[in-house]
């Protein structure tokens, strides 16, 4: 009897079980299994998007009538994953491990290097780039963001860093928009007002992208680089330090409201600049957005290049910006290769890229696009002027995601250092990239 | 008529009619009856707990990187290489480590003690039944029913300089500081970040102290009252004293989750955190996840291991003073 | 009351208005930055909203859904804690009443599990559910539902199975001993004997173990999907790559709370089971 009653609580327990297998739903994506690749038509490919858009909602608004365009043409279905920033890395190598992933995927361009050398990302073969066009059709900056080839993924939008700056601002103190990095402190110096807490810029200071991009823009501004020919890390270079000083000093003059090194993204510094606090930020243009939500029209900012200092040092750049933007791959795995060339094949299209610079407020990756993507044309001019000539790609061929993250904490340190009034020398700065640079992975 | 008593009463009226089972095969039952209760829970833990973390621990000993991520078990057999350079002091990226290691120390101790006082304060002030008890018991639980990002991020909120609620109120309206402080940058960050721990996991011990509480017996109170004990002394002797069991595992399991913290500094600091807050859990997270160097990771939560198995090491031989049963 | 003693009871009304204002103003903050359009919350701050407005409250359904959110979390947390609850007081009655061996072998093991941290066995935990799957022939538990709740459980399980043998230690084993004499089975005692004077202890775990697989991030985010994300995957998602909706994720917040707050005081009326003369007065 005591057997029975015990059985009985387990075949219930089992029971329980069997009925949570049943009525659970599964969430996989395609898994390894034998695709035809015959007939693409009544093909389901599987796509994890990043969220480009104000949020995972506006992205499914905005691709669902595309993706059913693609459908119509085609007879292949795609099922949309909109992934959010901060999940997208685990899910990619989640799926690179285990081995089931989606069809095709997107990823931010920092990452291209990272994901590719896993060998979980097709190679693209030149007969599978014919299929879809061909490199030859993008931006050459932004293709070389993806990688001197073999290429694992290629190039889907693109955003650049512009000089925003706040026309009531501007012409309340009469200034014009700085063309120098000198004309932009003194600009700043004649806007910043502590009583009134009215600064000349405002910063992300506790982003550790935002600090690795500044420390690159600027570092190579000053004849520095992160990385030698070699692939090396070369942090601690005197250019390099003081190109890291010209953006630290921002902050260490009082032209920075100090309370920006608290901030990890960009609410705060958006909502200084649309609330008349802040005269200039230095953002990527995907910013627009942001600023629209807050109410500001695009009357009421103009955009110009991050300027650079007057006269460059030796070996020094006029660099405005580098390529930021979001490269498209397909899994190695998949089982439906020809549906998911086909498929990059359409997003890439001429047509497909402006719909959807338009709707997201991205800067094209291919050649000779209209100017029609941003409302307002001569933005439109201006950035893409900064993407074809004054921007360059984060060195290919290096870890660029431990990159980020040991000099982006640097810096974010060294900021929070600055708004709390320390001093910071130049030693005190390459002590903080030789804490970076130890902290590279070997290749 | 306590309710212990009339359980027992009734207990002998369980029996369910039938002849007991011959001799040698009740023996045998009995025998396997703990096995079998104890069988899920173990093969559970085994399949999600054990075998991963065992596996996690091996890894430690492979050079496990981006390159390897697709055939892990072809990765590069490393020997002691991730251990060697996590332990070398000398390095920027050892000393890193060994200070954050005193950090987390230090933080968890904080949290810990902070956070059982105000439970237990809690719950011997809800001890009594009184009008809105109810209420009161569902408002302390409400840090703990949020989920985590919500909870944390709203001090973030609050912790701003500029236009946080905590400068606001000690500038503006107590007049206790001349200037707006930092709370999230530089030393402070510390406090702030041990705040939003404490107000996260106080209702926990909460919950815990205040379900233990009530399996003690109003006699015993009594009796000591009878003996001439006030509150804080029948406070002291009963409460603590026969709450021992439960308070040993609150506080050995709060110190270890608290040492693994992520999500806190996480949501607060990103992967960047004040020097101040530099906890351990970050650092493995960053080398796993980050760089996606899983060896280096490994060998870094083997040394954290370590020492929270001397800590529980040291625990049972605290608790195995106290409890009626050696472990 | 029993003894009563000024110093006391001035400690408890101080403690318990301190306690009330240390978690409340986070609460009140919430509150009042919901009702706040998005530009005023961004500003400085200010106790009442300067301009009332419930437009966060209708934004926050079109900006994630929400309500799939929501059902999703309802769902995973209630079936993992429901399934936990029954593995742990099953073992942990094992483990209070019996002697045998590989008892505190599993005891230890059951706490040295708790050192780990989450991160270090994410990845060899896919791998052995993409393995398991594979043997088996079909998706059971990689990307499923199923294998997300079963991730939960075994996270909730080892504080259980603590907590449950610790609160099932402080209940005397005469009370099973004299069910036992008149012939009452394992099961039985278990159930009708020792579960119903140990019930403010099981209810607790069973409320930690809710609120843990609640707010549980790391695993939920890549276990899951568009349609089978958890709330604390969508709470995050009122963060976009540049901006955070601050009155929308304070007001969805507070909707997520409402229902769990209605939870508690349904639960509450267990968890004070008391002793019948015992300690409500």
């Amino acid at each position: 009897m005591k057997l029975s009653k015990l059985a009985i609580a387990g075949a219930v327990a089992a029971l329980a079980g069997a009925s949570l297998i049943g009525c659970s739903t599964s969430s996989s994506g395609t898994g390894a299994g034998a695709g035809s690749a015959s007939s693409d038509a009544g093909v389901t490919l599987t796509y994890w998007a990043t969220n480009q858009g104000a949020s995972l909602q506006a992205d499914q608004t905005i691709l669902t009538p595309e993706l059913s365009k693609f459908t119509k043409e085609t007879g292949i279905k795609v099922n949309l994953q909109v992934i959010p920033w901060t999940t997208d890395s685990t899910k990619i190598l989640a799926a690179t491990v285990s081995g089931k992933g989606p069809d095709v995927l997107n990823f931010g361009n920092t990452n291209a290097w990272t994901f590719g050398k896993t060998g979980a990302l097709l190679q693209w073969s030149d007969a599978q780039l014919g299929e879809v066009g061909g490199t030859s059709r993008f931006i050459p900056t932004v293709l070389s963001a993806a990688g001197s080839g073999p290429y694992t993924s290629l190039p889907l939008y693109s955003q650049a860093y512009g000089l925003f700056y706040n026309k009531a601002m501007f012409s309340q103190a009469g200034l014009t928009p700085p063309t120098t990095w000198q004309e932009l402190v003194s600009d700043a110096k004649k806007l910043t007002n502590p009583a009134k807490q009215t600064y000349g810029l405002a910063l992300q200071g506790a982003s550790v992208s935002e600090g690795m991009h500044f420390e690159y823009i600027f570092a190579r501004q000053n004849g520095g680089s992160p990385f030698n020919a070699q692939n090396q890390p070369t942090f601690t270079t005197a250019a390099n330090v003081d190109g890291i000083k010209q953006y630290l000093d921002l902050m260490s003059s009082g032209l920075v409201n100090p309370s920006d090194a608290q901030q990890q993204n960009g609410t705060q510094q958006t909502s200084e600049f649309a609330h008349n606090k802040a005269g200039m930020i230095m953002v990527q243009n995907g910013t627009i957005n942001s600023l629209a939500a807050l109410g500001m029209t695009s009357s009421q900012y103009g955009v110009v290049p991050i300027p650079a200092p007057s006269p460059l040092a030796s070996g020094g750049k006029d660099l405005a910006s580098f390529v930021a933007g979001t490269n498209i791959a397909i899994f190695k795995n998949t089982p439906h290769l020809d549906a998911a060339i086909k498929f990059v094949k359409f997003m890439t299209s001429t047509q497909e890229q402006q719909i959807l610079d338009q709707k997201y407020q991205l800067l094209p990756v291919l050649s000779g696009a209209a100017l029609n993507f941003f409302s307002d044309q001569a933005m439109a001019k201006t950035f893409t002027d900064i993407l074809n000539s004054k921007a360059e790609a984060l060195p290919v061929g290096s870890n660029i995601t431990a990159y980020q993250q040991s000099v982006g904490a640097q810096m974010v340190t060294l900021m929070g250092k600055a708004a709390t009034g320390t001093k910071l020398s130049d030693s005190d700065i390459q002590a903080a990239l030789q804490a970076a640079q130890a902290q590279m992975p070997a290749q | 008529m306590s309710r212990i008593d009339v359980l027992s009463r009734s207990a002998g009226k369980l029996t369910d009619g039938l002849p007991p089972l011959p001799r040698h095969r009740a023996a045998r039952l009995r025998r396997m009856t703990p096995y079998l209760l104890v069988l899920p829970a173990v093969l559970l833990e085994l399949l999600v707990h054990i075998l991963p973390s065992v596996a996690g621990v091996v890894t430690s000993l492979f050079t496990l990187n981006q390159y390897y991520l697709r055939e892990v078990f072809d990765a590069p057999f490393a020997g002691a290489k991730n251990y060697s350079i996590a332990l070398n002091f000398s390095s920027s990226a050892g000393s890193a480590l060994v200070h954050s290691f005193l950090v987390t120390i230090l933080y968890a101790v904080v949290v810990v003690a902070f956070s059982w006082f105000l439970g237990f304060s809690g719950a011997l002030i809800l001890q009594q039944a009184f009008r809105g008890r109810g209420v009161l018991r569902t408002i302390f639980l409400v840090p703990y029913a949020m989920p985590v990002y919500v909870g944390v991020i709203v001090w973030d909120f609050m912790l701003q300089r500029d236009n946080g609620l905590i400068n606001h109120v000690l500038v503006n309206d107590v007049h206790l500081l001349g200037k707006p402080a930092f709370w999230l940058l530089g030393n402070d960050a510390f406090i702030s970040t041990a705040i939003v721990a404490i107000w996260r996991m106080w209702p926990f011990a909460f919950l815990m102290t205040m379900a233990g509480m009530q399996s003690i017996p109003d006699e015993v109170y009594e009796a000591a009252a009878i003996d001439g004990a006030g509150p804080w002394r029948r406070t002291y002797y009963v409460t603590l004293g026969l709450l021992r069991p439960v308070t040993a595992v609150l506080l050995l399991m709060m110190f270890l989750w608290t040492f693994n913290d992520f999500n806190t500094p996480f949501v607060l600091f990103g992967t960047a955190p004040p020097p101040s807050v530099d906890l351990i859990s970050m650092h493995i997270y960053t080398n796993s996840f980050v760089n996606f160097n899983f060896g280096l990771g490994a060998a870094m939560s083997v040394l954290m291991l370590a020492f929270l198995m001397i800590v529980t090491g040291l625990w049972f031989l605290w608790d195995r003073r106290g409890q009626r049963h050696g472990w | 009351m029993v003894g009563k003693s000024r110093s006391f009871l001035a400690f408890q009304i101080v403690m318990g208005a301190f306690l009330c204002v240390f978690t409340l103003t986070p609460i009140y903050v919430m509150f009042s930055s919901s009702l706040k359009p998005l530009f005023d919350v961004q500003g400085a701050f200010t106790w009442w909203p300067q301009h009332l407005t419930f437009q966060a409250f209708s934004q926050i359904w079109q900006t994630v859904p929400l309500g799939l959110y929501f059902e999703n979390s309802l769902i995973d947390c209630a079936c993992s804690t429901a399934f936990a609850v029954l593995v742990a007081v099953l073992a942990a009655y094992g483990l209070s009443r019996y002697r045998f061996t590989g008892r505190s072998a599993f005891m230890r093991t059951v706490l040295a599990t708790q050192m780990f941290p989450g991160v270090l066995f994410l990845l060899p935990l896919f791998l052995i559910f993409v393995n398991i799957d594979n043997s088996l022939g079909f998706t059971l538990l990689y990307q499923t539902r199923f294998g997300l709740i079963v991730t939960f459980l075994t996270f909730n399980l080892p504080f259980a199975i603590w907590m449950l043998t610790r609160y099932f230690d402080a209940i005397p084993s005469e009370l099973d001993e004299s069910a036992r004499v008149d012939g009452a089975g394992t099961l039985s005692t278990l159930l009708r004997v020792v579960v119903p004077v140990a019930r403010p202890g099981i209810i607790a775990v069973a409320v930690y173990a809710f609120m843990s697989s609640w707010s549980e991030l790391l695993f939920a985010s890549v276990m899951t999907d568009s349609s089978t994300a958890t709330l604390s995957i969508g709470l995050q998602s009122y963060a976009s790559e540049v901006d955070v909706y601050w009155n929308q994720i304070m007001a969805a917040a507070l909707v997520v709370s409402v229902p769990i707050v209605v939870v508690f005081l349904l639960v509450q009326r267990h968890l004070i089971s008391g002793l019948t003369t015992g300690s409500i007065k």
